[in-house]
């Protein structure tokens, strides 16, 4: 039995609902059982957002994310809200563009990723949430590279077809960096 | 079989509400349950259907109320304070014995309260809300793919007995996605020979009313009711089991709190601790009989609420409190983590109540 529980975290607008949609959605494609939940609350009209996203090979119980095993950060109170819940072993994913604490705790893996500049030089400034997808994917191989244009394919409206190509593109970036 | 895709749980909601043959939508927009009538408006219209946002959710339940009387499946859906507004179109509803579908995603409460999950109107869902001597049924889903299946349920129950069905939920089974699977299922159809639908001369004209002024017409009413509710009664509880085979102690939840539960349940027996689960999916009518039996055998019984302790007054009525029954609650939009229905059964083992 494998559960991989994720919380996303950062700014309304980052893209945090969609960048945990897409590893729902991946997950989903992996024929993996899935929860996504969102923040819906005051907390995400005044401005900050963050999502649960659990992928299991047995089915989900509570959806409600107590003690993550992956924490993604786009933003500094997200980092110090959530730092401390994460399981001993897990993982953070930092935005180091956004933020420039260093995580003290030593009992977890950190990954600092600069996903807002990283994105900014590949000339799509608004998906830093992606590049630090795509290197979650490094780490993740539950959740293959494999097929991920078929769900970036999926999300994207028909009327925005050209994101199609950036997000394949910054997803692929996150992925080699640090490799 | 059908292809698995992500929904939320309110679009499965209005998706199986129109696979199950509704073409009437009426509804005012209050979070967390928005996404129902967002869907409606987006689909009704290319189905030949109804979606109609009123200028208040009195109006909307009055609207339900108008079109079931005309034999059409109709909906509506609210949260909380919204549900309070509609109760006297429950009440009209239930006096007039005619079928209506209503949703509501918990919130917290009383007043305006907050827009976080919340289990606290199991009450007024299943003791009444409205006026009068009368019941609904009350279905609890505990995920996105059951916010579909007892949608068509509820459906198909309303129109069975003549009655309001409701789904009662919560801002998290609402907001979440799950992989869901839509299979093709037959929709029976119900004869209403009372349906408001033009006699053209050839039948007496139907009249849908809930005034009774002679109090012996009244009461035949009202008793005439109560035997269909026990039909009801009889029939259509359900509810489901986990890991009751050997247990010892009974944790009793429905809705979200089933799902943290289950996440202890799971946890207390990796201790060592024989502890089991009974889910009411239906919370009226409540499965009174398969506590009636737990109570048999446990030792003792923990509820687990969304609310100060609603359901809790239920599980000692079918259990004629013959085991002490612990409350692990939270109350206002706060949901308990599976560590404090964890220490719940503890208590429970250790004696504590």
């Amino acid at each position: 039995m494998k559960t991989t529980q994720i919380l996303i975290a950062g700014f309304g607008g980052q893209g945090i609902l969609f960048a945990g949609k897409f590893l729902a959605y991946k997950g989903l494609k992996e024929d993996l059982q899935v929860s996504w939940l969102p923040s819906y609350g005051p907390e995400m009209r005044g401005g900050t957002a963050n999502c649960n996203i659990i992928l299991s090979d047995t089915p989900v119980g509570s959806p409600i994310i107590t003690t993550p095993d992956v924490l993604v950060v786009m933003n500094l109170p997200s980092l110090q809200k959530y730092v401390d819940t994460v399981a001993p072993g897990g993982q953070i994913y930092v935005d180091s563009t956004l933020i420039q604490e260093k995580v003290t705790r030593t009992d977890v893996e950190v990954f600092y990723v600069p996903a807002t500049q990283l994105a900014r030089e590949a000339g799509a400034g608004s998906l830093a949430n992606m590049v630090l997808v795509g290197n979650l994917l490094q780490n993740h191989p539950e959740l293959s590279f494999n097929g991920v244009d078929n769900v970036v394919n999926s999300m994207v409206p028909p009327k925005k077809a050209a994101m199609v190509e950036l997000n394949m593109k910054v997803l692929t970036i996150g992925r080699e960096y640090g490799r | 079989m059908a292809e698995r895709v992500l929904m939320k749980g309110n679009e499965a909601i209005a998706e199986a509400a129109i696979r199950a043959g509704c073409r009437h939508y009426f509804g005012y927009p209050i979070t967390p349950q928005t996404e129902i009538a967002a869907y409606m408006a987006k689909k009704m219209p290319k189905i030949g259907g109804v979606f109609l946002q009123a200028e208040s959710e009195i109006a909307s339940i009055n609207m339900v109320y108008g079109a079931s009387a005309a034999g059409m499946r109709v909906m509506t859906s609210s949260s909380s304070p919204g549900i309070s507004l509609k109760a006297e179109g429950l009440s009209y509803l239930a006096g007039s014995d005619i079928p209506a579908f209503v949703v509501n995603v918990q919130r917290g409460g009383p007043g305006l309260g907050g827009i976080q999950p919340s289990q606290a109107d199991y009450f007024q869902a299943t003791k009444g809300g409205g006026h009068g001597d009368y019941r609904m049924i009350v279905l609890a889903p505990a995920s996105v793919q059951e916010m579909a299946s007892l949608t068509i349920k509820g459906f198909d129950l309303a129109d069975k007995y003549n009655m309001t069905a409701m789904i009662l939920a919560d801002g998290t089974i609402g907001q979440m996605m799950e992989p869901i699977t839509f299979e093709d299922e037959e929709i029976r159809q119900y004869d209403k020979p009372w349906a408001l639908t033009g006699h053209e001369g050839k039948r007496p004209h139907n009249v849908v009313n809930s005034l009774y002024l002679k109090p012996e017409e009244l009461e035949r009413k009202n008793f005439e009711r109560y035997e269909r509710y026990k039909l009801v009664e009889e029939n259509e509880a359900m509810w489901e089991e986990y890991m009751m085979e050997d247990a010892e102690y009974c944790v009793v939840a429905f809705g979200i709190a089933s799902r943290v539960a289950k996440n202890a349940v799971v946890a207390a027996r990796e201790k060592g601790i024989k502890v089991g689960l009974i889910r009411p999916i239906t919370l009226w009518p409540f499965p009174k009989k398969v506590l009636e039996q737990a109570a048999e055998k446990v030792r003792g019984f923990v509820c687990v609420e969304l609310s100060m302790g609603q359901m809790i007054e239920d599980v000692r009525l079918a259990t004629n409190c013959k085991r002490h029954v612990g409350l692990v609650c939270r109350s206002g939009g706060m949901v308990p983590s599976p560590d404090e229905v964890l220490a719940g059964i503890e208590n429970a083992v250790k004696g504590v109540y």
